[in-house]
């Protein structure tokens, strides 16, 4: 720390937040292990870490829900072995966290000022909307929103949702706005918007923590790296030494290459095509596509641009308003999932707590419930063989957990995807198709995935992998289909991998972009 | 059997010792009998609603069914002349027809299965008095069905066959909840019916069986009440017995949220609350009081599940620090802080 007197105008600001010695531990494990780091005003500090590597537990005691166990957090030079929530509050800490709390049935102005709503005085002293509107409108402003106070909650796309929750953590006049995970769900475009409102943020003297996996993402706007590893601070990464390699290598403690590995030989025959297929997205334009044996086909595109629908129409969960389906050739209508389970069309779905896993149900419970039937002798379960493929799939996917009974909530997410893969890795997968499979994942299970995905691929599956995650998509498909307002944009050969062709041709501009008949 | 359930069984075991205690009369065989034969007919209409709470659902017109049917019944076969087995079937059909409508309403047009039961209810209720003009249907003077009065009124070796017949009942669905595929579907749907979907299990069906097997424990229950009290009186038959299915349910660890629950606990759940019944009778205790009693002692019975569920939770933090506590390094502070 530089003292105040000597400083000149270059040099590092002085901190208002410092965390000194911090170490928290819970039965069994230690969150926290001498822990300190400083944030100055106006300064963006990128915290990276895998997934356990303790970044919840320090959101929780910057946050005051949790008090550690030892260490001391001073803010504008008071110290404390603790703070509370009103005293997080007070010191101007907001969190924008991964799991939005909002309100579908409110608006948005609504919602950024519940439970502190003006008032309008008086005997009755209802909420005064016409001020909330005029205090909220050049917040949005500020996060570039596209959406007025008084749209309902329920009509923004998840990316609106979080500048809603940042326009919120600006109008408590944060001081410092923790972003946990803010573009996981984001895509291309929105992510450089928000990256812009962090920056927004910085020129006003705020500071920033931006917590993310996205690594190349953090090294836009990072001011410097803080990189936890099992609970302890594993290095501090100056402006100059931001980088990917220097960021994974303290995460991980060891080199690691994203890229997945090339494809075994060329890809086979059509196993899955849709053709003139009208998705519940966009019921008026028709999108074809055709997925092949042995490759790994990437789905880039905007977020609403239609492909999640695709995928579930392709898995039978939601009914198609027009065009087919062939599966080798032969005519395929699903009206029900099960119709396509059993062709071995397996989908890994976007919301996996709500749509691929039943979080109170064990492990082994979860891996059988689509194959059920395989497990019973006549119509009663036999547990002993649902245990035996349980652990078996345990073994081959590496699943973290205590044993095959544990219940699936208590999982981390990485683990957690991969009882869903379990599930389907158990049955004879014919089609694979991924949606977003590694969002919220750390970058260890994140590579244990993709090698999954290649050797499904080397061993004849056709895989459809829809990623908004630009590094992923380049790195990880053999061929990549963008995906723009309901059709096919255009399709990727792997010379034509870039950045941005993809962009290109996600918000549309095909003629741009050299694609091959 | 698990905790809960034994828990459940303790309950019933001391609340028995100290009616017993101030009324020796709760151990005469007689009374015993009485309250068995209680427990058999309202333990099948309360297994029904155990299958549809476990899917998320509930069943609100169970008590309007059984005065439907009761009324139903009694004329096919005293007045009408049919003989009994051929009305138990058309009784049976019935049941059927109404749990798949039921089943349609809720999964085709996704109505709220409070609402649409909730319908049932006042419907049935009403069908029921028309039939009757308001008037209470019974066994004509000297009118006798030995066989048909034999399997629900009679006793087995001192065992009211009523109470034989939910043993049965209980017994198989506890093989179906417990150890079937088809039972597992329930909990699935019951826990997350959309990742149910996701994973291939035909959920609408599952949802309309459901319904469909608790109409049809709904009508063998009212069959065997209306042997019972042999005069139905259709205004008041049956009047808040969907309660009882579903307080029996609730005890028995049937959450509403579904996904959850144990038969057998279902099963001690009524049990419980007959022994209430009768220890209201014994007791002297005024017979207003006795929602009062029943409501009361469930209330405390869910306080408790929810306050030592919590315990146990804590207990385990506690045994996994402890388990833990030799692995770390002695230079290292003991973690585990009294969790």
């Amino acid at each position: 720390m530089t003292s105040p007197v000597a400083v000149p105008a270059s040099a590092a600001p002085v901190p208002f937040l410092t965390l000194s010695g911090i170490r928290k531990v819970y039965p069994g494990v230690v969150a926290l292990s001498a822990f300190s780091m400083s944030v100055a005003p106006g300064e963006v500090v990128g915290l990276v870490g895998e997934n356990g590597a303790g970044k919840s537990t320090l959101m929780k005691v910057l946050g005051g829900v949790v008090a550690p166990d030892q260490g001391a957090i001073t803010i504008d030079g008071v110290e404390r072995p603790s703070l509370t929530v009103a005293d997080s509050m007070a010191a101007g800490i907001a969190f924008v966290h991964q799991e939005l709390n909002l309100f579908d049935n409110l608006d948005v102005a609504d919602n950024i000022y519940i439970g502190r709503e003006p008032r309008s005085g008086g005997i009755f002293n209802f909420v005064d909307e016409k001020k909330q509107h005029d205090m909220v409108a050049p917040l949005l402003k500020r996060v570039g929103a596209n959406f007025t106070p008084s749209t309902p909650l329920v009509r923004l796309s998840l990316a609106q949702r979080q500048m809603v929750e940042i326009a919120k953590a600006l109008s408590v006049k944060a001081r410092l706005v923790i972003l946990d995970e803010p573009t996981s769900s984001l895509p291309l475009s929105e992510t450089a918007k928000l990256l812009d409102v962090i920056k927004a943020l910085k020129a006003d003297g705020v500071s920033v923590i931006f917590i993310s996996h996205r690594l190349h993402e953090v090294e836009q706007v990072a001011d410097r790296v803080v990189v936890l590893r099992d609970g302890t601070l594993a290095g501090n990464l100056g402006k100059a030494e931001v980088d990917h390699e220097h960021m994974v290598k303290l995460m991980i403690g060891r080199d690691l290459k994203v890229q997945s590995a090339p494809p075994a030989g060329a890809p086979g025959d059509v196993a899955l095509s849709a053709i003139e297929v009208k998705t519940a997205a966009y019921p008026d334009q028709p999108v074809s596509l055709a997925l092949r044996d042995g490759e790994i086909l990437g789905l880039a595109g905007l977020v609403g641009s239609g492909r999640t629908e695709l995928a579930r129409a392709m898995a039978g969960v939601d009914p198609v308003f027009g065009g087919r389906f062939e599966f080798r050739s032969q005519p395929f209508r699903p009206k029900h999932a099960s119709q396509a389970i059993e062709r071995g069309i397996f989908l890994v779905p976007e919301d996996r707590k709500a749509q691929g896993i039943l979080l109170d149900l064990p492990i082994v419970e979860n891996i059988s419930l689509p194959n059920l039937r395989a497990h019973a002798s006549g119509f009663l379960v036999t547990r002993g063989s649902e245990m035996k493929t349980a652990e078996e799939q345990r073994r081959n996917l590496g699943i973290k957990a205590p044993k095959v009974t544990t219940r699936t909530g208590s999982l981390s997410g990485g683990n957690q995807q991969k009882v869903v893969l379990a599930k389907w890795l158990a049955m004879a997968p014919k089609v694979m198709i991924f949606d977003e499979p590694t969002r919220g994942i750390d970058i260890g299970a994140k590579s244990e995935i993709y090698r999954l995905m290649r050797g499904l691929a080397d061993g004849g599956v056709a895989v459809l992998m829809i990623s908004s995650d630009m590094e992923e998509v380049i790195g990880v498909s053999d061929r990549i289909a963008v995906m723009h307002e309901g059709r096919i944009a255009g399709i990727l050969d792997r010379a034509q991998f870039s950045e941005e062709n993809v962009l290109l041709l996600a918000v549309g501009k095909t003629a741009e972009v050299e694609v091959p008949a | 059997m698990n905790k809960k359930d034994l828990g459940l069984l303790g309950l019933i075991v001391v609340v028995g010792a100290i009616v017993a205690i101030i009324n020796p009369r709760f151990l005469l065989p007689i009374n015993i009998a009485n309250t068995a034969n209680l427990v058999g007919m309202f333990g099948l209409s309360a297994l029904g609603q155990a299958i549809v709470i476990l899917t998320g659902g509930i069943e609100l017109s169970v008590g309007s069914m059984i005065a439907l049917i009761g009324v139903l019944f009694v004329d096919f076969v005293a007045n009408q002349n049919i003989p009994w087995p051929l009305a138990v079937v058309l009784m049976l059909v019935l049941a059927v027809v109404a749990g798949l409508i039921h089943g349609l309403l809720i999964t085709r047009l996704k109505l709220q299965p409070f609402i649409v039961t909730l319908c049932g209810l006042l419907i049935y209720r009403g069908v029921a008095r028309f039939y009757t003009q308001d008037a209470t249907a019974g066994f004509g003077f000297g009118q006798s069905f030995p066989t048909l009065e034999f399997i629900t009124a009679g006793k087995s070796f001192g065992v009211p066959n009523s109470f034989i017949a939910l043993m049965i009942a209980a017994a198989i669905v506890w093989v179906v909840i417990h150890r079937s595929v088809f039972g597992r579907y329930l909990y699935a749907v019951g826990k997350n019916e959309e990742a149910a979907r996701f994973s291939g299990i035909k959920t609408d069906q599952v949802i309309i069986a459901a319904y469909v097997i608790c109409q049809i424990l709904t009508i063998l229950s009212a069959i065997y009440f209306a042997m019972y009290t042999r005069s139905i009186s259709p205004s008041s038959q049956g009047n808040f017995y969907e309660l009882y299915a579903i307080a029996a349910a609730v005890l028995g660890g049937f959450s509403l949220l579904g996904g959850e629950g144990s038969v057998i606990g279902a099963i001690l759940g009524v049990v419980l609350l007959q022994e209430l019944q009768n220890l209201v009778n014994l007791l002297g205790i005024p017979s207003s009081l006795n929602f009062s009693v029943m409501g009361g002692v469930i209330l405390i019975g869910v306080i408790i599940d929810r306050q030592w569920g919590v315990y146990r939770e804590r207990r385990r933090t506690r045994d996994i620090a402890r388990a833990n506590a030799p692995t770390q390094a002695p230079a290292e502070q003991e973690g585990a802080r009294g969790a």
